[in-house]
């Protein structure tokens, strides 16, 4: 016989947040680990730790893309690895004061779409060592690479391409 | 449109008051207030309706998958067919589409498209990222991602491109703001001035906190029929006459510099030098406006369009618009707006409603209370539906409806027209 009357949840002492009782509103919490692959763009996440900054170029039309992609978007086709130099211009910027929670305590933070010779299309990254005043369309800038790794997109950033 | 298909109309429609939080009622509960809104105003029952389109845009926000079928299910609307449209900022006007493409199919008769979004679950900072998850997640969001500052750098480009200056985005903000005084469904209606917007907070450089749009919570109905089925309901539908979409890439790294795909108004020699769309100017905008113009039979936007509510979730996309719709050219957004032209008494009134950045951006919703402020306007029952015609455009014959999802990814254009 395996029916019970008597059977009973366990107590706990955790509780829950309460912010408000009409209408009832409570806390509720949710958190999860991805585990993302960087997949056809590994490459791009490996070359950083080398100090490169690796974009793609179209096999067969030859369009040269400063954010890789496999596949070629004007024609469809394979793409190759391209080595990007690591001189580039701003080719436009803002300076963000609030953003998303995950990033609010770097704020104030610039960003910018960086343009290179030679290349079709942008990067987006950040720009440190420069206030909003002193950024410009056009302006020089450079690449520089974290020493220890986060293994994402910001192991690489851009400051002013200035004589000190 | 390859074959023609069926006409379709907009027969009623429903908005609930948008709020940047109303905890008092869960999204089945706002759906249902602003569907039985629009089902009493056009006299029908449960057994009119052949189907749905379910408009939302994230999953996040309320941590509910399948929020459409618990929407279905409480409007009483099961067993009947149904499916959900998303499409980031642009989900509303792709459902709207959507439900269009119900009736112009023949698939049916009458069709319900319901669109809603509750953001309070979350604090702004916590939905900023939610947001900014809309872009790629291995080169844009870990950089800071922040959809204002995504928009931001496109406005900085506009004004290197074009001239374009800060007192001319807010100037938008200002009109929309006042506009909003006047609607009764808006969450932000304020007498603002172009101080008032540059010496707010800024968010991201140029753009202050008067130059975006809130977190919102709402819902909004429109429920679209065939032709038949139009006349027996209302002596005054109003005609679905062209509909168009047009995407782009995902990264904004990735926009090309090519050239501008012309309008009937326009042409080659108007822009020899400008590179497009580059990140200063909306391609999928274009497109859009450009397969629904040829749908609808227009070629001279301004004079041939009464009024416009757009995807204003910041200033500056709403200045970048005026010139994807060819309402002025690439270039001269800036100027259209110190001319007047989209003020409510203007040449061709723009968001009279208030648009986002005034009556507010609830996701899922903002494209169909598009829809539903345009339908009242062309049916001249804002004051009906308002309780103050201070926002009825007189001459509303046609209007045009714009959606937009992020950098302008997917962007939907609908040319509606009053039946009589």
């Amino acid at each position: 016989m395996t029916l019970d009357p008597d059977a009973k949840l366990p107590e706990t002492e955790e509780g829950t947040v309460v912010y408000n009782t009409d209408p009832l509103i409570i806390r509720s919490h949710y958190e999860i680990d991805y585990i993302h692959s960087y997949a056809q763009d590994s490459e791009f996440f490996r070359a950083l730790g080398k100090k490169k900054l690796m974009g793609s170029k179209c096999k067969k039309c030859g369009y040269v893309y400063a954010t890789p992609r496999s596949h070629c978007m004007m024609c469809g086709s394979e793409t190759e690895w391209y080595e990007l130099p690591l001189k580039g211009r701003v080719h436009t910027f803002t300076t963000c004061y609030f953003s998303g929670e995950e990033f609010l305590n770097e704020t104030p933070f610039n960003l910018v779409l960086v343009e290179f010779d030679g290349v079709n299309s942008l990067f987006m990254s950040r720009l440190i060592g420069a206030d909003t005043k002193d950024i410009y369309i056009g302006m020089p800038v450079r690449a520089k690479f974290r020493r220890n790794l986060k293994m994402n997109v910001t192991d690489v950033y851009f400051v002013p391409d200035v004589e000190k | 449109m390859k074959e023609k298909s069926r006409n379709v109309y907009m027969v009623a429609g429903g908005v609930t008051k948008f709020a940047k939080a109303s905890p008092e009622m869960d999204f089945r509960l706002r759906v249902k207030k602003a569907f039985d809104y629009a089902m009493n105003d056009a006299g029908l029952t449960l057994a009119d309706i052949d189907g749905s389109v379910a408009s939302y845009f994230s999953d996040h926000f309320q941590r509910q998958l399948m929020s459409g079928i618990m929407v279905q299910d409480y409007l009483g609307l099961v067993p009947k067919p149904s499916k959900r449209i998303e499409g980031g900022g642009a989900t509303g006007g792709l459902a709207f589409q959507a439900g269009y493409e119900e009736i112009a199919s023949g698939r049916m008769d009458t069709v319900v498209v319901y669109g809603f979004e509750t953001m309070s679950h979350v604090n702004t900072w916590k939905g900023n990222e939610f947001i900014a998850l809309a872009s790629d997640t291995n080169f844009d969001y870990p950089i800071g991602g922040f959809y204002t500052g995504y928009y931001a750098m496109m406005a900085v480009r506009h004004m290197y491109e074009f001239g374009t200056t800060v007192e001319q985005l807010a100037k938008v903000s200002v009109k929309n703001h006042g506009n909003a005084l006047h609607n009764p469904y808006a969450q932000s209606p304020m007498k603002l001035t172009v101080e008032d917007v540059r010496n707010s907070p800024m968010v991201s450089y140029p753009l202050t906190r008067l130059d975006v749009c809130a977190m919102s919570d709402g819902a909004a109905v429109a429920i679209l029929a065939s032709e038949d089925r139009a006349f027996e309901i209302t002596d005054h539908p109003v005609l679905i006459k062209g509909i168009g979409t047009g995407t782009d890439s995902m990264r904004l790294a990735d926009r090309p510099f090519g050239e501008v795909p012309l309008l009937p108004n326009e042409k080659p020699s108007d822009y020899k030098d400008l590179k497009y769309p580059g990140v200063h100017s909306f391609r999928a905008g274009r497109m859009a406006a450009k397969e629904a113009y040829e749908m609808a039979g227009i070629t001279d936007p301004i004079n041939d369009l009464d009024l416009i509510e757009l995807h204003d979730a910041y200033t500056s996309s709403e200045i970048q618009t005026y010139e994807d719709l060819g309402l002025c050219k690439y270039g001269e957004g800036g100027q259209f707006i110190d001319e007047g032209k989209p003020e409510l008494h203007g040449k061709i009134p723009v968001n009279p409603s208030g648009g986002l950045l005034a009556a507010g951006h609830p996701v899922g919703a903002t494209g169909i209370m598009q829809a539903v402020f345009m339908f009242w306007q062309l049916q001249h029952t804002v004051k009906k539906h308002f309780h103050d015609d201070y926002l009825q455009v007189p001459n509303a014959k046609r209007g045009l409806i714009h959606s937009h999802a992020g950098t302008g990814t997917y962007v939907t254009v609908t040319v509606m027209e009053a039946a009589k």
